[in-house]
């Protein structure tokens, strides 16, 4: 599948649907208003219940029951895809989510797998306050057996979610920052400027590097994924261009199980890391990479720093909101004091 | 047609009295790891209902699933095995008593959370064509968890071929229901729309035709049904923690004991020998699975 240059992350997503709908009698769709003409509450499903009514399953609004309900087809030989409307709603399936779905395939001794995706949006900006703008991933990171992705406006969102949902064989928590749905993928075309490359061999749920093209070594390494992602690449840019310093903004889209080499081997180098997450500010992901880069690097991981979301539920007021979470300008500012 | 071998259905109530009070005597002696929950005065709901299911359906139990996974038909060594955390376990001692899977037949350990679970893999079977059935058990204590109204809602609306098999014995843990459940259970079937059977017995022969009745209609038309299973617990929610006064326990044990009530109907010296052959089966399962290795963790995650 290939993307026009102005594909965006929705239609990436939407299209994978479709894909994966078609290609598997085994994938059913299930969440609250995604049939059309509404096709979801961010319209990521739309166009899939007029060509898979017997398998695009409007769902009562019972998260925790539609959830369950998922792990049972998973475990039976379905293909279950769930869209949980808002990622703030995940609190009422983390019972199924945590202590059935993560489990069954170790707690049952490998007699069994559990393929399911959790499709959710998550993240601020909005103004939809604070039960309707929350970053939770950070919640579940770290469950045993729970693969939580994050996609990206790098790379193909829509072939990462086609794998979680037909090509392996695990539950899987694919978390989709609001504000990303609208935004176009990035390609060679739309940032000529850019050099992206994917680092290590997961090439189903890469993480990728990015610097700015034929620049000089890295000063500083910034990590982020989601939507603060694409906030920390506008950053690199703009630092380069307009300060001429030089960052290398590594992007993971698998945050759990974490694999830090990437970030590492960029810090190895530049000594420094600025990470970044649009979640709370305390025991947030940031917090698990600063650790594991310390604990790979010792004494050269010279400086620190962390941004994140002020530990504060998610204001409505504009004014509010944008105080609470963290922005671009901070970012910015962040990363010159640090270098 | 209900299968009424008196002599199977003895041999199986006797097979599950016995692993159970072998277990809470053992648990003393240091042989099991960890906490039980077992089934004593309760075997006759395994027995009644799993002698009717047909090979390939689905079997949902909770915490208190040994009688129910030995009425499926599995080992008592393994089950032994898996208590004790031995490679040889059900689950390879990684599950312990109340996290089992083997063949159709899955039990997990949080009141209410394998009842979507069971409707979920009611409703494969029924998409793919397979034509199993699921049956799950719940307990009293389960009606007071959220997850179970929405998923017999799901259960109804999407009209999943399950049975709700409910196994009320009339405490929770410590809690007597009086204190934990307002009204009626059998309306909270209803006003979903699924039909309820309701029983007061202890008579794997009473409960048998009945559970049969159900299972044959979900059958020729899926869709969900509850069978309310009023029964008595013999023994303590886990190992020694019965606050009930004696004088309770020793009336129903002695007016609800489902080996007494089916025992009854057999010849008393053919009885002796199923029970003498069941006591030498338990004990020698028990210590096989005593000598068994122990497990090597496997970390992948």
């Amino acid at each position: 599948m290939t993307f026009s240059s102005m594909a965006t992350v929705l239609e990436s997503l939407n299209s994978a649907l479709h894909r994966a709908l078609k290609d598997d009698p085994r994938v059913v769709l299930m969440g609250e208003d995604i049939l059309d003409p509404y096709g979801g509450a961010f319209k990521v499903t739309r166009g899939l219940s007029s060509e898979y009514p017997d398998r695009v399953l409007s769902t009562p609004i019972s998260e925790a029951g539609m959830v369950g309900l998922a792990a049972g087809m998973a475990l039976r030989g379905l293909r279950p895809v769930v869209e949980i409307m808002f990622g703030d709603f995940l609190t009422l399936a983390a019972d199924p989510l945590i202590n059935s779905i993560s489990k069954f395939r170790w707690m049952y001794d490998d007699q069994v797998r559990v393929p399911l995706v959790l499709r959710t949006p998550m993240g601020g900006r909005r103004g939809y306050g604070p039960t309707h703008s929350q970053s939770l991933e950070k919640l579940f990171l770290g469950v045993p057996g729970l693969r939580v992705l994050a996609p990206s406006t790098l790379g193909d969102p829509g072939r990462m979610l086609y794998w979680a949902i037909l090509d392996q064989e695990d539950p899987v928590l694919f978390v989709e920052n609001k504000l990303l749905y609208l935004a176009h993928l990035l390609t060679d075309q739309s940032s000529p400027d850019l050099a992206v490359r994917q680092a290590g061999s997961a090439a189903e749920a890469p993480t990728f590097v990015v610097s700015i093209y034929e620049a000089p070594e890295p000063a500083l390494t910034i990590a982020a994924y989601g939507h603060m992602a694409d906030l920390a690449r506008q950053a690199l840019e703009r630092l380069a261009f307009e300060d001429e310093i030089f960052c290398e903004l590594v992007v993971p889209t698998q945050l759990a199980p974490f694999r830090i080499d990437p970030v590492v081997e960029s810090v190895r180098q530049t000594g420094r890391l600025l990470v970044c997450e649009e979640g709370g500010y305390t025991l947030g992901w940031g917090a698990e990479v600063v650790a594991r880069c310390a604990e790979a690097l010792g004494p050269r991981l010279k400086a620190v720093q962390r941004l994140a979301a002020l530990d504060l539920p998610i204001p409505s007021s504009n004014v509010l909101e944008r105080a609470v979470l963290p922005g671009l300008e901070e970012l910015i500012q962040m990363a010159k004091k640090m270098v | 047609m209900v299968r009424m071998s008196i002599q199977t259905d003895y041999r199986i109530l006797a097979l599950i009295r016995r692993f159970e009070e072998t277990v809470l005597a053992e648990f003393s002696s240091g042989a099991f790891y960890g906490t039980t929950h077992t089934c004593l005065g309760q075997e006759a709901n395994a027995v009644g209902v799993l002698g009717q299911i047909a090979p390939g359906d689905i079997v949902v139990s909770n915490h208190r699933c040994h009688g129910h996974f030995l009425a499926y038909g599995g080992d008592p060594r393994a089950l032994f095995a898996e208590l004790m955390g031995k490679a040889s376990g059900v689950c390879g001692g990684r599950g312990g008593s109340q996290h089992i899977h083997w063949r159709n037949f899955y039990s997990n350990g949080v009141l209410g959370s394998t009842i979507p679970l069971a409707v979920g893999m009611a409703l494969a079977e029924k998409r793919l064509g397979g034509g199993a059935i699921a049956v799950a058990f719940l307990g009293d204590g389960a009606m007071g968890e959220g997850i179970v109204y929405e998923s017999l809602n799901f259960a109804s609306l999407w009209k999943a071929p399950i049975l709700f098999a409910v196994e009320n014995n009339h405490i929770a843990q410590t809690t007597p229901t009086r204190l934990a459940l307002a009204g009626e259970i059998a309306p909270r079937f209803t006003g979903f729309g699924i039909p309820v059977l309701e029983l007061d017995s202890s008579d794997v022969l009473e409960i048998a035709p009945t559970a049969q009745r159900l299972l044959d209609e979900i059958r020729s038309e899926p869709a969900p049904r509850a069978l309310i299973l009023n029964t008595e617990r013999f023994g303590p929610h886990s190992k020694g923690d019965d606050t009930r006064p004696e004088d309770l326990l020793a009336r129903i044990r002695s007016q609800r004991d489902p080996l007494e009530i089916l025992g009854a109907r057999l010849d008393p010296a053919l009885r002796a020998v199923i029970n003498a052959e069941v006591a030498t089966q338990i004990s020698s399962a028990f210590q096989q699975a005593l000598a068994d290795p122990d497990p090597v963790l496997n970390a992948y995650f």
